[in-house]
Parts: structure tokens; C-alpha cells; sequence
């Protein structure tokens, strides 16, 4: 469990609060995210996912709370933690019209990667996409973009990375190959990952850990398994529709101890 | 033809057009624009055909070329944001380490490019062309240029800053800004043409001082050295608050969550 975790502590919220025109979109949202460990950040859309991840890249400033990465504070550090993490989204792409190579050649040149060439065919074949380098970013497939804004990702070898939903619109393949390939650099290199998804599968596969939001509050919290067990549901996606519609679970193990 | 599908559309833009103002400042700004800068070109080609003065149509392409210089330094800085923001990739570049300053310094470089490409292929047409050597401006030509791709950056962070604030709808402006200023600066005419109450505000701008200072070399071969220091004064102080201004919006759009709304769109 989170508390009892001894693994240095490389991002955390304390207390993030954000509201848009009097609207709560996070409420008293705390967290740590450990080195080594890929924690989910889950809800139903609404649910202040998007504008957590936004907060915590410095994308979005909270109404109240504080962010340390590597145990400094965010906003007076930002340029030195940005250096050591990384960040890719569904929604967000490379330049369409430069080739995929020249786009990498970019992000690797703004990260400082040393051996820029060297670096990206290694991750290009890391991800089965070295055939890619000479076609144009905005022919490639949903699969093959995502692919491609992995190795993005993945340029500066950071030790904080946050994944936007990274298997949206991907086939189950596809989805899959990319999931193995998060989990074999991720251990390999012991990073700390922040992933966000709708797919239960992912969660499942991937995260160490996972936090349910609900309206901007945290509502669960733990990992994937035991959280199933202790809604008493079938699977996670039971959960996270539970959750969805009533905006809380029933801890089975809490009744059961108090009976 | 369905009529009902026309009304339909025409609809569909009357809407655009209440959900975005700055639509509806378009839709007045180049009709004033072309008013006045050709009522102004009007008086100033009536005063001033007599025989001694009968090369202006020479000044007009030496105006019309050191405009240009500065309309693609602006350029250079407000579509290099704009491509960033048309490809998606403007959330990758904000969670990147760079700072705000390397990302405008990237774009003024830009801008630099691009004037240069402008210069020679303007210089080259104007030439065999019209039998116009814009060199004739000698040296003169470097403190031209250098001011009027100062005021050009200045102005690519105003756009920038209102585009990060208005999002899609003010995109516009980033062709736009520069012609706010065109009657303003004496392009084409000087600023004693220009009507009275005019003149006190057209010397508030830099550009103003390098069209007036190009007509006098054109015409006696040199200039007031002093147009080309109040020039780049005046340019460090626009420079300065333009970057002030692209910072707070840039902070503006970050307190109200603004900038993933509009990098995602």
C-alpha cells in the first residue's frame, strides 16, 4: 500500500483544489506517486482526470494546494523537472506535415538527448515502428502515431512519465503491444508513471495502484484487485461504473468489520 | 435547391458571427483599413504632382517593400504559434522544458528567416521589374530592416497573446494586427499628409520614423540620424510591453485552464 510504500516519492499533490466559475473540478486532491510504480488515475469523464493530469504538467494552475516533483516544488522548478519527465496523450500529436524522424530529431534536440540518431532507432525498434522514420507524421495510423509519440515519451529516459489515455482509439492489438511495451520500459527503468484510461484492461495489466475520482474527489483508492474485493463487484469495470453512477462503492470489508 | 438548407447555413454563420466578436471586427476592419490608407495615398498623390516630384511611385515600392519586412517578421512569430497550434502540437511543446522565452526567441528567429526570404525575392521583382534597386538605400537598409523586424516581433507577441487568450476565433488577427497600424505609420505617404489630428499619433510608432527616414534618403541621399534612435527606443519599449502582455496572458490562460481547451481543440 501506498502509505507503507519506502520508495522515494517523485510527484505529489497536497491538497490540489482547482474550481472553473465556481464549479469544483478538484477537491482536496492529494496523492503520491513512488518511483517504480505506474498509478492509475481513473473516473467517468467530468470526474477531474483531465484537469489533475493539467495541474500536475503545469498546463492548468490550481485554485489552492501545491505540486513537488523529486521533492521540489513545481512551479519554481518547472524547467528542471520537465527535463527529467515526459508526457504523451491521445489527444495531442506531432507535427503532421515533418517526417517522423525530423519530429523526433526536434523533441530529442528541446530534451538535450545525447547520440539524438543513436537514441531514437533504439526506441523506434524498442517499438517494432523503425520502418517509420522516413514517412510523414500525418500519414500514420492511430496505432503507429501512438507508437510513434511513445518514443517521444520516452526520449529523455525520464523518470516521470504521464500517460493520457495512450491506447484510446487503438485496436486490441495494437492497445496490447503498446501496454507490454509501457510495462517493459517502465520496469526496466524503474519509472514513476501517471496513467489515465477508460479502458479496465489497461488499468488491470498496467497499474501498480489506482485512485477512483469522483466530481473532483478522490472516492477509492488502491490497488486494482483489492479494490474489486472490496466493492464486492465482479470486475473493475463494475467498479468504475458503481462509482460513475453513485459516486461511491460499497466497502464490503469495511461492513464486515464492523459487524 | 432547398432553401430550407440555405436558411439553414446562412443561419449557421449568423451564429458564428454573435458567438464571436472578433468575427464582426473583420467583417469592418479591412473596408476602414483600405479607406484610409488610400484616402491618404489620394492626398498625397494631389499635392504632390508638380515635375520636380515625379518619382513617389518609386517611394510607394520602397514602402510598400519595407512593409513587407516587417509584415513577415510579425508573421514569422504568429503563424509559427498557429502551426503549432493546427498540428496538435502545442500541449507537447508547453509540457517540454522550454521556457517561454526560447519558445518567442524560436519564433523571432523564425521571423528573421523569413524576412530575408521576403528581402531578396521583393528586391529581385522590384528590380527587374520596375526598374527599382531597393539598394539604392545602401547601408541605410540594415538600421531599415533591424527596426522594422523589431516592431514586427513586438506585434507577433501582441497576436500570439490575444490568440492564447481568444482561442480559434481571434486566428484572424495574426494576418490582421499589422494593418491595424498600416494608416498609422506612413507607408506610402508622409506624415505631413496625413491628416492633423493624425500626425502626434503616427510618431508614436517606430515604423513611422524608417518610412519617413527611407522617402529622405530616396529623395537627398540621407536622413535625421535622430528618426533611427527614437525608432529603436520606441522598439524596445513596444518590445518590452509586448512581452509583458504575452506573459500575462500566457499566466491568464493558465489560471483559467484555457490553454489545454485550446491546444486540444
Amino acid at each position: 500500500m501506498a502509505e507503507s510504500d519506502t520508495r522515494e516519492v517523485i510527484l505529489e499533490a497536497r491538497e490540489l483544489h482547482r474550481e472553473f466559475d465556481g464549479v469544483t473540478a478538484l477537491d482536496r486532491f492529494s496523492f503520491k506517486l513512488h518511483r517504480g510504480e505506474v498509478l492509475g488515475l481513473l473516473g467517468a469523464n467530468g470526474a477531474g482526470k483531465t484537469t489533475a493530469m493539467n495541474c500536475l504538467l503545469g498546463l492548468t494552475l490550481p485554485t489552492s494546494g501545491d505540486i513537488f516533483a523529486f521533492g521540489l516544488p513545481f512551479h519554481q522548478h518547472r524547467i528542471a523537472i520537465l527535463q527529467r519527465a515526459n508526457f504523451s496523450s491521445a489527444y495531442t500529436a506531432l507535427p503532421g506535415n515533418l517526417l517522423v524522424s525530423q519530429n523526433l530529431s526536434v523533441f530529442a534536440r528541446i530534451y538535450g538527448v545525447p547520440d539524438r540518431k543513436k537514441k531514437i532507432a533504439e526506441l523506434m525498434d524498442l517499438l517494432e515502428i523503425g520502418h517509420l522514420a522516413k514517412r510523414v507524421t500525418g500519414q500514420l495510423s492511430a496505432g503507429e502515431s501512438t507508437r510513434v509519440n511513445l518514443v517521444k515519451a520516452f526520449l529523455n529516459d525520464p523518470e516521470l512519465l504521464m500517460l493520457d489515455e495512450p491506447t484510446a482509439s487503438l485496436d486490441p492489438d495494437i492497445a496490447d503491444k503498446v501496454r507490454k511495451v509501457v510495462r517493459k520500459v517502465q520496469q526496466e527503468r524503474n519509472i514513476g508513471i501517471l496513467y489515465t484510461s477508460h479502458n479496465m484492461k489497461d488499468i488491470e495489466e498496467v497499474c501498480d495502484r489506482v485512485i477512483f475520482l469522483h466530481k473532483g474527489k478522490i472516492v477509492c483508492e488502491g490497488t486494482p484487485t483489492d479494490i474489486v474485493a472490496r466493492s464486492s463487484s465482479a470486475t473493475l469495470e463494475d467498479v468504475f461504473i458503481k462509482i460513475a453512477r453513485d459516486g461511491e462503492i460499497i466497502d464490503e470489508t469495511a461492513k464486515d468489520k464492523a459487524s | 435547391m432547398n432553401l430550407n438548407t440555405i436558411s439553414a447555413l446562412v443561419l449557421r454563420y449568423l451564429f458564428l458571427y454573435t458567438r464571436s466578436p472578433m468575427r464582426l471586427v473583420e467583417l469592418v476592419f479591412w473596408p476602414v483599413v483600405d479607406l484610409v490608407v488610400w484616402g491618404n495615398v489620394t492626398v498625397f498623390i494631389q499635392k504632390n504632382t508638380n515635375p520636380e516630384f515625379g518619382s513617389f511611385v518609386l517611394f510607394f515600392l520602397g514602402g510598400m517593400i519595407l512593409w513587407d519586412i516587417m509584415f513577415r517578421a510579425q508573421q514569422g512569430v504568429a503563424i509559427s504559434f498557429l502551426e503549432d497550434v493546427w498540428t496538435r502540437n502545442l500541449l507537447n511543446v508547453f509540457v517540454a522544458p522550454v521556457r517561454t522565452l526560447e519558445y518567442v526567441s524560436a519564433t523571432f528567429i523564425v521571423g528573421m528567416m523569413r524576412i530575408i526570404i521576403t528581402a531578396i525575392v521583393l528586391s529581385l521583382i522590384s528590380w527587374f521589374g520596375y526598374a527599382f534597386n531597393v539598394f539604392t538605400l545602401s547601408w541605410w537598409l540594415i538600421p531599415f530592416f533591424a527596426n522594422l523586424m523589431l516592431f514586427g516581433w513586438a506585434l507577433g507577441m501582441v497576436s500570439t497573446a490575444l490568440i492564447l487568450r481568444w482561442g480559434q476565433a481571434a486566428e484572424s488577427l495574426a494576418w490582421a494586427i499589422p494593418f491595424f497600424f498600416q494608416p498609422a505609420v506612413a507607408v506610402f505617404y508622409r506624415v505631413e499628409d496625413m491628416p492633423v489630428w493624425a500626425q502626434p499619433i503616427a510618431w508614436c510608432f517606430p515604423p513611422t520614423y524608417i518610412f519617413e527616414g527611407m522617402r529622405s534618403v530616396m529623395k537627398i541621399g540621407t536622413m535625421d540620424w535622430s528618426y533611427l534612435w527614437i525608432s529603436f527606443g520606441l522598439n524596445l519599449f513596444y518590445l518590452a510591453l509586448a512581452g509583458w502582455l504575452f506573459a500575462w496572458i500566457l499566466n491568464l490562460t493558465r489560471k483559467r485552464g484555457l490553454l489545454t481547451k485550446f491546444a486540444t481543440q
